[in-house]
């Protein structure tokens, strides 16, 4: 399928995040340039089965709002059921003068993926989002948070992970 | 799905579902569920659809307030330099203080 994200012109800019991003640390004194990810080769995984019949799981970036989850920056599984009125984001890198996060819907799709569940669109959710926090160790992420929620979709059978970063 | 195309392009993801919203809000505006709903079903036709890694769609979110949001993100000038310097200092001394309590994952730097 085409891309479309080169239609820039089509719409407002797109904030070019990297930049603004060592500019600011820069500001604060780090000579280190903050390194993001990069894939030389973007793995691809077709659907292995319809939506319908598919196990959905939604990963992020926000962690669990307790006193655990406040202090300690980690991997959790947290109850999808009810719906958690709140998620800890303070520290994360989101546009706090302009926004907010006192509506989980508008970073966690519990709420809309219980709907399409109901609906029959997809098969079913897993019963817990799952919290990988953001880190400046790549190592990190991809040898010990990484393997560790895929442990956790695997043990629940889950085809897809939706990643949805704050 | 999320909100930093730039970030996202530079890394390499299978498929991804960019909302021009300001960061923090990658699933829709704030109490808007409407619009929460039709993203993500823009996200599942795009799951279904693709064929190809880095496989790219804008969703319909656009945001409700003044477009000058794209401006202000993490700003640095003339009005806040001397202020970003001293946070800078801070959050060094705040960095040792962890460290000496065996906290190693610090929190990163946000935009304030």
């Amino acid at each position: 399928m085409a891309n479309d994200y080169n239609n820039a012109h089509a719409h407002d800019y797109d904030v070019q995040y990297m930049e603004r991003t060592r500019n600011y640390y820069r500001a604060q004194g780090y000579s280190a340039d903050y390194q993001w990810a990069h894939n030389k080769d973007t793995p691809f995984q077709p659907l292995n089965r319809r939506l319908c019949d598919s196990k959905v799981a939604i990963i992020s970036t926000s962690m669990p709002d307790t006193k655990l989850g406040r202090e300690q920056r980690a991997v959790y599984s947290t109850p999808i059921d009810p719906i958690p009125a709140s998620a800890y984001t303070a520290e994360l890198s989101w546009h706090h003068s302009v926004t907010h996060t006192d509506d989980v819907g508008s970073f966690l799709p519990i709420a809309a993926l219980k709907k399409l569940s109901a609906s029959g669109v997809i098969g079913s959710i897993a019963s817990s989002f799952f919290s990988l926090p953001t880190e400046y160790s790549q190592r990190n992420t991809l040898n010990k948070d990484g393997p560790d929620i895929l442990k956790r979709c695997q043990s629940e059978n889950v085809d897809i992970a939706i990643l949805v970063p704050l | 799905m999320g909100s930093a195309m730039d970030i996202i392009v530079h890394c390499g993801v299978p498929r991804y579902l960019h909302s021009d919203l300001p960061l923090g809000n990658p699933c829709g505006v704030p109490f808007d569920s409407t619009m929460q709903e039709q993203i993500l079903n823009q996200a599942l036709l795009l799951l279904e659809e693709a064929n190809s890694a880095n496989s790219i769609v804008r969703s319909v979110a656009k945001w409700p307030g003044a477009p000058s949001w794209r401006d202000d993100y993490s700003k640095v000038d003339e009005s806040n330099r001397e202020a970003l310097r001293l946070k800078g200092l801070q959050r060094r001394d705040q960095q040792e203080t962890d460290r000496a309590k065996g906290i190693t994952r610090s929190a990163m730097i946000r935009d304030s």
